[in-house]
Formats: structure tokens, sequence, C-alpha cells
């Protein structure tokens, strides 16, 4: 993984100066509440519901076996002893004081980590797959050009006052685990004819009150020109982009308004003066940043012997066997698998762990994993390159650390925001919803029967749970003050790239785990062969779905 | 048309230094013109060009951050200072608007921050390309000046450091 060298330590070391003295400027009445928003939100400072919330920058989604303690011990230490990894493979705290963050970001300084750009109008972290460097169907890793990104947009002196947030994501695979056509800039890496890298550039995606599919602006940018185009696409919508309304201030607005086309004009338009020009990446620099992904120290190991004592493993242990077809993935270097931690075991909101539970992702990383922990949109960790020979053992320490739950891409894998126990944003509460889907899913046989199926929440139309992109999506709503929630269907992140359609007036919270059973259903009884629940829906539409739910109780 | 974003305060911040303030900054309906150093709203500056010429103190112009560089660039070259006004301090399209006036019309007078600024952006409006900086009100500058020096290096490509660090650097 990327190494930081004294010119980007000292940028970190800095902005945790800068940002002490902001903040201690503002608790000297020197700093208006209205100026210090931004400062402290693009240090990742929100003022939440019941406490304010740290959130810290995992750039792409990639941690050391280090980072990751120190993470643990900052939990203990200035928090409550847990932390909640987010959809944009981040992490949050739940409870740190205003006045300790400064010191909470010297200590993740300390580890080459940050909390800079994780809020507010500017760009934020740049995401991409978690199985980037070992997954069969790469094009190429996309982590050196993150981590390019990152560098680039990091304390950008142009667009930190932007006129909303802003995210991008690189897609470096055939199949997209990057959601990246629902962001600000999607980036697929693809080839031309003679073999050259480069960039199929999207823009205009992203969820929230408007859920927008992202256009293509440029179906093959040479990869040189990357951070000139970027200026030139974030210029365009720094100085046109609507400032007015909030709500209609992302990039998205900006494209519909313009339509692609014209959009891609006016980008290129601008580019024709940056092009070429002095932030033109060469060779070296691309070398540079690759050299820190490079492959780790693989053994060379025959495979099908490997897999022959899996097998037999798996048919003397029934657990294992289903941690292994759930948790376990195949990567493109024989011998290794990568596996999921699972962070949606029932009763555990989405995406939390504690510090102990942290503490051994770092050990099971240390000895499986050549140190290295992926987060990843689904808010679960990914340890790669582990050798297969090893997966018995490390199933065996996850396990009673209570990180093999063996449920990755079922029902019970669900995305989830943190809702309104603690969001001062949120209509409705969701980890409760999330706790109840998994308590009434708890039967194994029929949650593996049902197969990959997708299911987001949201507690408001934000859409941090990703609503708009589930298979199944629930939505917290408000009507005259009560919590209640709307049910969409067909949603999906991939390639094809869908958003859910609303099945019917929304549900009271008792409602809502009986109607996804209806909805289970309605897929079980009309699916043809190994047909899953997205496949169906898309099939036969909406319609049985919604007679099923709202059919009068008889 | 314009409004007055502020009396000018008597002192400002000039190249990193204090420095009193001569300019007297005029809104859009000007009768007449008052003696000594001026700034004017650039549209006035374009209408009454041959006019103000003839003016006895420094006229400088002054735009609102979202105005568009295009339609005001080629008659401003010679004025000695373009002050730019943030209505809000968070509407960040005045750090386009420096930027495109040094880097691509070259201007090479004063760019002056005017109106609702706050100093904790002074560091990246100077790599924009700002070099002078007048708050909504009168605090103290030489404190503020500090926060020119947040960083002592950048990644980025701009009007203070035409070259990327990995090109200097690495």
């Amino acid at each position: 993984m990327y190494i930081y060298d004294q010119y980007d330590q000292k940028l970190v070391d800095e902005r945790v100066e800068q940002y002490r003295d902001q903040t201690q400027r503002y608790l000297d009445g020197q700093i208006s509440e209205e100026a210090f928003l931004p400062l402290r939100l693009q240090n990742g400072l929100y003022v939440q519901r019941l406490a304010p919330m740290l959130r810290i920058a995992v750039p792409y989604g990639l941690m050391s076996s280090r980072q990751v303690r120190k993470i643990a011990n900052i939990s203990r230490t200035f928090d409550k002893g847990y932390v909640h990894f987010t959809t944009r493979q981040n992490i949050q705290l739940n409870w740190p004081v205003l006045e300790e963050v400064p010191d909470i970001l010297a200590e993740l300084a300390s580890v080459e980590m940050h909390a800079i750009q994780t809020s507010g109008n500017c760009i934020r972290n740049t995401t991409t797959d978690q199985f980037a460097g070992v997954a069969n169907d790469e094009i190429e890793d996309p982590r050196p050009w993150c981590e390019i990104i990152r560098q680039w947009s990091t304390i950008h002196p142009e667009f930190a006052f932007l006129p909303r947030k802003f995210k991008i994501a690189v897609c470096g695979s055939e199949e997209d685990r990057a959601a990246f056509l629902l962001h600000d800039i999607g980036i697929q890496i693809v080839k031309n004819d003679n073999g050259e890298t480069g960039f199929h550039i999207y823009a205009g995606g992203g969820l929230g009150r408007t859920p927008v599919i992202a256009s293509s602006i440029r179906e093959f940018l040479p990869k040189e020109h990357l951070l000139t185009y970027l200026d030139a696409i974030l210029r365009v919508y720094n100085r046109f982009g609507n400032r007015d309304n909030k709500y209609k201030a992302r990039i998205k607005i900006l494209v519909r308004a313009w339509t692609p086309a014209v959009f891609a004009e006016r980008v290129e338009a601008e580019w024709e003066h940056l092009k070429n020009g002095p932030a033109t990446l060469n060779g070296d620099e691309i070398e540079r940043v690759k050299s820190f992904f490079t492959a780790p120290d693989y053994q060379s190991i025959d495979d099908a012997f490997v897999d022959a004592q899996l097998q037999s493993l798996a048919t003397e242990h029934k657990a294992f066997s289903r941690w292994l077809d759930r948790n376990v993935r195949a990567q493109k270097q024989a011998g290794y698998a990568s596996v999921t931690l699972s962070l949606k075991p029932a009763g555990v909101a989405p995406g939390d762990v504690t510090d102990r539970q942290l503490d051994t992702i770092a050990d099971l990383a240390d000895r499986f994993s050549f140190g290295e922990i992926r987060t990843t949109h689904n808010q679960n960790i990914v340890l790669a390159d582990v050798l297969k020979s090893e997966l018995f053992a490390l199933w065996q320490l996850a396990k009673p650390a209570g990180l093999a739950t063996p449920n990755i891409g079922t029902i019970n894998d669900m995305i989830c925001c943190p809702g309104g126990d603690y969001c001062s944003l949120a209509n409705a509460k969701s980890i409760p919803v999330a706790e109840a889907i998994q308590r009434k899913f708890d039967d194994l046989d029929y949650v593996y029967d049902l197969g990959d199926l997708e299911l987001n929440i949201s507690g408001c139309m934000n859409a941090c749970g990703h609503h708009h992109i589930g298979h199944i999506g629930i939505l917290g709503v408000d009507k005259k003050g009560e919590e209640w929630y709307q049910i969409q269907l067909g949603g999906s992140a991939n390639k094809n790239a869908a958003l859910a359609k609303v099945l019917g007036r929304s549900l009271s919270r008792d409602a809502v785990v009986d109607s996804i059973e209806k909805l289970l259903d309605v897929y079980v009884e009309n699916r043809l062969d190994q047909e899953s629940f997205l496949n169906t829906y898309q099939r036969i539409g909406i319609e049985k779905f919604k007679e099923r739910v709202y059919a009068p109780a008889s | 048309m314009h409004q007055l974003p502020n009396e000018c305060p008597k002192q400002y911040l000039k190249d990193g230094v204090v420095i009193d303030n001569q300019w007297q900054l005029l809104g859009a309906d000007i009768d007449s013109l008052p003696a000594g150093d001026i700034l004017v709203p650039v549209a006035y500056w374009q209408a009454n060009h041959q006019q103000l010429t003839e003016h006895s103190g420094k006229v400088g112009v002054w735009v609102d951050g979202h105005e568009q560089v295009e339609e005001f660039a080629g008659s401003i070259a010679t004025v000695p200072v373009i002050a730019i006004n943030f209505p809000k301090f968070v509407d960040g399209r005045g750090f386009s608007l420096a930027r495109l006036l040094r880097e691509r019309y070259g201007y090479i007078g004063e760019i002056r921050a005017m109106g609702d600024i706050i100093r904790d952006q002074l560091f990246l409006m100077q790599r924009c390309g700002f070099n002078a900086f007048q708050f909504a009100s009168e605090i103290d500058l030489a404190a503020a000046s500090k926060s020119l020096n947040d960083f002592s290096d950048s990644y980025q490509v701009a009007v203070d450091q035409p070259e990327p660090l990995f090109k200097r650097l690495r």
C-alpha cells in the first residue's frame, strides 16, 4: 500500500496544527459558528443528534494492521470503544469530544491517516473495488489512480468551497463493485486498441433526493491527462453549479440541465486550456505510485491440492462450508482467496465493530493477509491474499470474535445508515429495522436459498443507506411526526445500474418485516431455476409484489 | 446590479503586510467621482472607460465572484487592482475567477479578496492568485496573516507554484 514520504507526512501534520489553532480560536469565540462549520466539516467533524461524529478517511478502503490498531486505540481512549464503517469505505467515531478532536487527528497523523475532506462541500474520499489487485476480472489495479486522485484532491486550492459535496469512484474491473455510475464522477479504467490504459469518464451520478445514473462524457481519456481533465470538470462545476438551493446543487443537476452532451462540450472547452499543462502526469510519477501497489510475496501453490483439502474440511464442518460459500472469494492468484469478515451479525448495527474486534482484525491481517485490510462500501472488511490452506485456521479465529457470520451477499448483509438513533437529518430509525429483519430471517437454509439479495435501508431521502440501489430498498419517511417506511424494488448498483421503483404507500415499522416476507414469498413462488430476486423482479414486474403486500387481510 | 459589499476598512493585507487602505469603494449608483483612488464596478469601468482615464487618482475595478471573466477580461488589463467580492465566504466561485485572471489572462496587478472572507481561506486564496485581502470588519490583520503560511507545500499546480509536487520533489 502507499507509504507517505516526508511531503505527505508534513502535509497531514500541518493540517492537524491548522485545525488545532482553528478549534482554539473557535473555543475562544474568535470564529463564529457559521465560519467554523465548513472548517470542522472538512476535518470530518459533524455535530449530530447526540454528540459530534468524526469521520476518518480510509483512502479507497485500504488500511494496514498498524492503522487498524491505532483506530482501536483511539476508540478506547477518546470514544466508547466501538466504531462504524461507512458506505464510503470510511470510519466514524460516534462520541468524540470537540475539544479533543485535534488530539485524535494528531494520533491519526502518526500512522499516516487523516480526516481531511471527509465531509463538507469539497472533494471527498475516492472509493473503489474492495477486491482491487486480486479480482479475476481486473483490467488494471485502480488503487494507484485512486492515490493519484487523493493527492490531487487533498487541500485543492480552488475546490474547497464547491456548491455541494463531490464524490469520485474508480472501477478497474469488468464487474462493477464500486457503484461508480452513482458518483459525481465515475472513472472506468479501459484499454484502447493499442492496449494503452485510459479512462472512460462519467459524470453526474449520485443518490440523495434525486438519484441519477451518471452519463458518459468522454469515452477515452489517455492516462496522463487524468488530473487536468478532472480540474476541468471541477472548474466547470465550481463556476456554474447551482448555489441557490442545496437540493439542486450537485453536479447531476447541472449535467441534466445542460444535457450531458453540452456539459461534455463545456468540459472539453475548459480542458483545451489545461491539456498538456504542468499538471499533466508523467511516466515517472505513475510508476512511482504504482510501485506501492505491487503484488505481495506469493508462494507457488498447487491449487488442485489445496482445493481438495478445503473440500474435505467443508464436508466435515457444515458451518465452515457455509462460510466458504458466502464469505470467501476466489482471486486471480492460484492458491489464494479473499475473505470477507462480516460486520453484520444479528443484533449489531450494520458496520459497527468494537475496539477488541479491531485488534482481532489487525491480528488476522498480520497472520493471514500481509498486514493489509480493506473496507467495503457494503460496510464489511476484506482480507485479501489469504492462503487457501489457511482459510480454516482463519475461520476458527474469526468465529469467536463475531466476524465470521456467513451472510455476505444475503438479505442479512444489508447496507444501513446510522438513522434516527444517531443522525439529526433522519426521519426514521434504520438500525432497529435492520435488526428486526435479521431476527426474522435467521434460518440460514432459507436465507441461502434466497441467494444474492441486496437490501438497503436509509433513514431519510439523503440516501446514505443507498436505498435507491437495493434490490429491496427501505426508506424512512416522516408522516405527521411518525416514522413510516417506504419500500422500493429493483435497484442495482452494477454496470447495468438501475434505480429502484416505489412499491406503494409507506408502512408502519411493525408492517415492514411482514411485507419483506411477502415480497420474498412472491419471489420464491415465481422464480425460474437459479434466478435471483432481482432477475425475477425484472422479468415479472412490480405488480405481483404490490398486490401481495397491499392485499386486504383475509 | 451590484450591491456595495462593505465600506473599505482602514487597513488591509497586501503581499503579507498590513497597509493603510487608500481606496474608496463605489457602488452601482455613481453620481460623481470622489477624488483619490477608487474601486468601481467592472460594468461601470467598461461603460465609462474614457472618462475614468482622466480621473486624478488610481482606478481599480471590483466584481462579484460569480461574474464571468470572459465578459470583462478584455477591458481590464491595465487596471492596477481587481477586487473580487465574496457575498458569502462559502461561495467558492471567486477562487476560480482569480486563477483564470492570473493563469489564462496573465493579469499581473493586485487581486484583492473582499467581502465575507475568513482568515482560514487565506492560504488557499493566495494559491489561487489573490495577493490582497480586505476583511468586512476590522480584525487583527497581523494575526490573520499567519494563515497565509498554514502549509509549507502543496500537491497541486496553482498560481503560486506552477509545477506539481511530483515534478519538483519526487
